[in-house]
């Protein structure tokens, strides 16, 4: 364990990691951000959730630094005199979770895809390739949609509110498992061909043993660089259909439904209602995508 | 070259923007918060589908600007007996298709709002014969002296006979049934109205052109040619379309951006008080709950869980904070505007959150319970806000509330006599559409009947015998001091039992574009027959 370590801190990587501010401070966002977020619950001032802590009388009142601002309330209160930055912290925590798992479903299901695919090779190989590239010629956004629309349709109404992250979660890895799938596919065709595959093969070793245990190994590499940067790409999809009123509902905010909420009171002068989930949304997903973008381009061999 | 043709195509595009829109041709656009149920006249009593249908279909009687009773299809009328009335219908009046308007399609219109998936039961039951004298000659006869018979007789929408009998939609549609491909008259309208409808895309556009027709073409002032209505529901989005010049009517404005209206050119906005009382309701009729924690009985059935809630809730910080004080926090379930109302009786439920502990205790429910609430999002200035306050509330006395907000159109389906009363607790907004008190009494207090006329909307079965006998009075009392002496003791009665949870009457807030002269009548109905245009 400890010389694992010592090999990772000695390594290329780490020095590349270390050698850019930039990506260290985004590091440190992330972290920090997941941190605040897991742990909302200790470290939000508020507990969102539970409704006597809060006061309709303490509705709208402004970030600390203005007038008629308290500094029991940073960031202001939003019309139902919720903390700003406590439904900020609980709220990241629901988008970062539907990132989060759907980024794992959609690496599961585009993974599996890919394996498959690309070492059966012939119409099994061209069938779910084709499915693939018409699923690409359409936006994720449309993809995830029309899922979310068909699942809470099929819902009753009572359910949908609480089932609303899991569709949400299926929705969108639904629309994301394409790229690891294509991915998988071109590296498991280079794989297949080499020799300790075709020396598992030679000495009888069932077809998911040879995939799982010997080619996928080989193929995570560029299958975790794409996971960080739809990682990003997920949150920001979660976020885009929540403010659309198809994501999860107000009871437990994610980011992109507060941004919607927050909406109204633009016109009305309470700006920090909507700005500040909008910020947060903004700086987590760049950190994370400064993250992703270091991470392909450090292990890309071309680029170094 | 690429360029220049793209000069000249640009160029033709504006010159043939130029010819659609001629000076002159005056179109008026405007957006409400959600769209109009359904075309068809009697399948929704809502104040915003009956408002918008208004103009393409009209009553025997209809209001003006001033919420005045004016002689509309019918010419005059005279009381035979306390229970028949005739009526002289107007002669000459072609309906949209070119039909004859005659006594016949009053009958059949009269049945019609009887039928099946009919929500305007309540109404039809207020009558019961027409007899045809002859063609523009017709007796009303009412089961009991009804002294406010001519303002009940305003959302009494007539339909042609011939229409609706060629087109299969004698009988009404149901609230459940919009948007399906049901009757014919839940997507196209013939009525005697001054507008016809051009084209409608629920849920996006409906377009209404003026009717070149129209009977009464002399005496309304409009000058309006051409109507564009578009359902917006994002609240900010209305407001936005407004300020950019899109559009030149938007309701209902937020109270918030009542200032923003005001600050900016071009636009204002146009308030006054409302005569629709907002009320929370709870289901007092079954035995077990149908959304609740508690099993095998009713909380609701005990008047001390429902006078715990109207203590737990803060009316006036509801009126502070999301109304922005632009509300009238209400004791009764009617307006200062309606007829019957009583200044002295009108004292708001006073919040106590202790008392609502100590009565959910003695109730036998210290540790509180849990109901689903059902709620529009789309229906009531900031409905959906007021919903979650008074979760908080009674999240504060130990009531843990789940929020079911939908869209009016799944709401209504749900909560209403068609969907089966499928709620348990609920917000519901009412403004009686004779502006008398019988109306609220008679859909929303009495007890329900089995033929769905009397206590249609009484959502949750809340049912007082002495009630309906005062009820029955305040239908037929001429006296003006009798009939209020039984409306007082009725409205003593609904409070001491917490019948219901009134909480205030809303604002009526419009963003009107300068130079628009518009009328906002006290019922929230938009009459395009006083649309004016620069």
């Amino acid at each position: 364990m400890i010389d694992s370590l010592r090999r990772f801190f000695a390594g290329d990587l780490w020095w590349s990691f270390r050698s850019s501010p930039i990506v260290v401070l985004a590091a440190m966002t992330t972290v920090s951000m997941v941190f605040a977020s897991v742990f909302a619950n200790f470290v939000a001032p508020y507990d969102i959730f539970d409704l006597t802590q809060f006061n309709l009388m303490d509705g709208l009142k402004p970030p600390f630094w203005m007038e008629r601002g308290e500094i029991g309330f940073l960031l202001g209160t939003d019309d139902q005199g919720r903390d700003v930055l406590s439904t900020i912290l609980y709220g990241s925590r629901v988008s970062l979770t539907v990132g989060f798992f759907s980024v794992i479903f959609a690496m599961l299901i585009g993974i599996f895809v890919g394996l498959v695919a690309g070492y059966s090779g012939g119409w099994i190989d061209a069938v779910l390739m084709r499915i693939a590239d018409v699923q690409l010629s359409f936006p994720a956004i449309l993809i995830a949609l029309l899922v979310d629309g068909i699942i809470s349709g099929l819902l009753p109404d009572q359910a949908q509110g609480e089932l609303a992250i899991y569709v949400l979660i299926a929705a969108i890895s639904l629309s994301f498992w394409v790229q690891y799938a294509r991915t998988v596919r071109s590296s498991t065709m280079v794989e297949r061909t080499k020799e300790y595959v075709q020396a598992a093969q030679v000495i009888g070793l069932p077809k998911p043993l040879i995939l799982f245990r010997h080619i996928l190994p080989n193929v995570m590499g560029p299958v975790l660089v794409i996971a960080t940067i739809q990682l990003a790409l997920a949150i920001i999809t979660e976020a885009t259909l929540s403010f659309l009123g198809v994501g999860v509902p107000p009871t437990s905010p994610s980011l992109g439904t507060l941004i919607r909420v927050g909406n109204d009171y633009l016109f009305s002068g309470e700006w920090w209602i909507t700005v500040f989930p909008g910020l947060a949304l903004v700086i987590l997903v760049l950190a994370v995508n400064i993250l992703g973008d270091w991470l392909r381009d450090a292990l890309n061999p071309k680029l170094r | 070259m690429k360029l220049k043709s793209i000069i000249i195509a640009g160029m033709s595009v504006l010159a043939l923007g130029g010819l659609a829109l001629p000076a002159g041709a005056q179109t008026f656009k405007f957006a409400f918060q959600a769209d109009a149920q359904s075309l068809d006249p009697h399948s929704l009593n809502e104040t915003f589908t009956l408002g918008l249908l208004g103009n393409v279909y009209e009553g025997l009687i209809s209001y003006d600007k001033d919420m005045n009773r004016v002689p509309t299809l019918a010419v005059g009328w005279e009381v035979l007996s306390p229970t028949k009335w005739r009526f002289d219908l107007r002669q000459g009046v072609k309906f949209q298709n070119g039909n004859d308007f005659t006594a016949e399609d009053v009958v059949f219109t009269w049945e019609r709002m009887g039928s099946e998936g009919s929500d305007q039961k309540a109404l039809a039951g207020l009558i019961e014969n027409i007899t045809i004298i002859d063609d523009y000659t017709i007796e009303i006869d009412t089961p009991i002296p009804n002294p406010t018979l001519l303002n009940d007789l305003v959302t009494m929408y007539i339909m042609d006979k011939e229409w609706a009998v060629a087109n299969n939609a004698t009988k009404s549609s149901s609230p459940a049934d919009a948007g399906r491909d049901g009757s014919y008259a839940t997507t196209n309208a013939n009525g005697t109205g001054p507008f016809m409808v051009e084209s409608r895309q629920p849920d996006v556009k409906t377009v209404l052109v003026r009717n070149e027709n129209y009977w009464g073409n002399d005496s309304i002032a409009t000058n309006v040619q051409r109507v564009e209505f578009t359902p917006v529901s994002q609240a900010a989005t209305r407001v936005a379309a407004l300020l950019s010049g899109q559009i030149d009517l938007v309701y209902p404005v937020p109270v918030q951006d009542w200032n923003r209206l005001g600050n900016a050119d071009g636009v204002s906005a146009l308030t006054g008080p409302e005569a629709r009382t907002i009320f929370l309701g709870m289901d007092q009729a079954r035995d077990e709950l149908l959304y609740s924690s508690v099993k095998g009985a009713n909380p609701f059935k005990d008047p001390r869980v429902r006078h715990a809630f109207a203590f737990a809730i803060d009316i006036n910080a509801i009126r502070e904070t999301i109304m922005r004080g632009a509300a009238t926090p209400s004791g009764l379930m009617w307006a200062p505007q309606i007829q019957g109302y009583n200044a002295q009786a009108n004292t708001p439920h006073p919040f106590n959150p202790d008392k609502a502990r100590s009565l959910l205790a003695d109730a036998g429910y210290p540790d509180g319970f849990t109901v689903t609430m059902d709620c529009p999002n789309d229906r009531y200035v900031n409905d959906e806000k007021i919903c979650q306050a008074v979760a908080g509330m009674l999240a504060k006395v130990g009531v843990t509330i789940d929020l079911l907000a939908q869209p009016k159109s799944q709401y209504f389906a749900k909560v209403l006599a068609q969907g089966g009363y499928d709620t348990s607790f609920y917000l519901l907004g009412w403004t009686p559409g004779s502006m008398d008190v019988f109306n609220v009494f008679n859909n929303l207090i009495a007890c329900r009947n089995e033929e769905g006329t009397v206590g249609g909307f009484n959502l949750g079965g809340y049912c007082n015998e002495r009630i309906d006998e005062l009820s029955r009075i305040i239908a037929s009392e001429t006296d003006v001091e009798l009939r209020q002496a039984a409306i007082d003791e009725a409205a003593q009665i609904l409070k001491d039992e917490a019948g219901y949870i009134p909480l205030f009457q809303q604002p009526l807030s419009w963003g009107v574009r300068d130079g628009v002269s518009v009328a906002q009548r006290a019922d929230n109905v938009l009459d395009l027959r006083n649309v004016v245009m620069p």
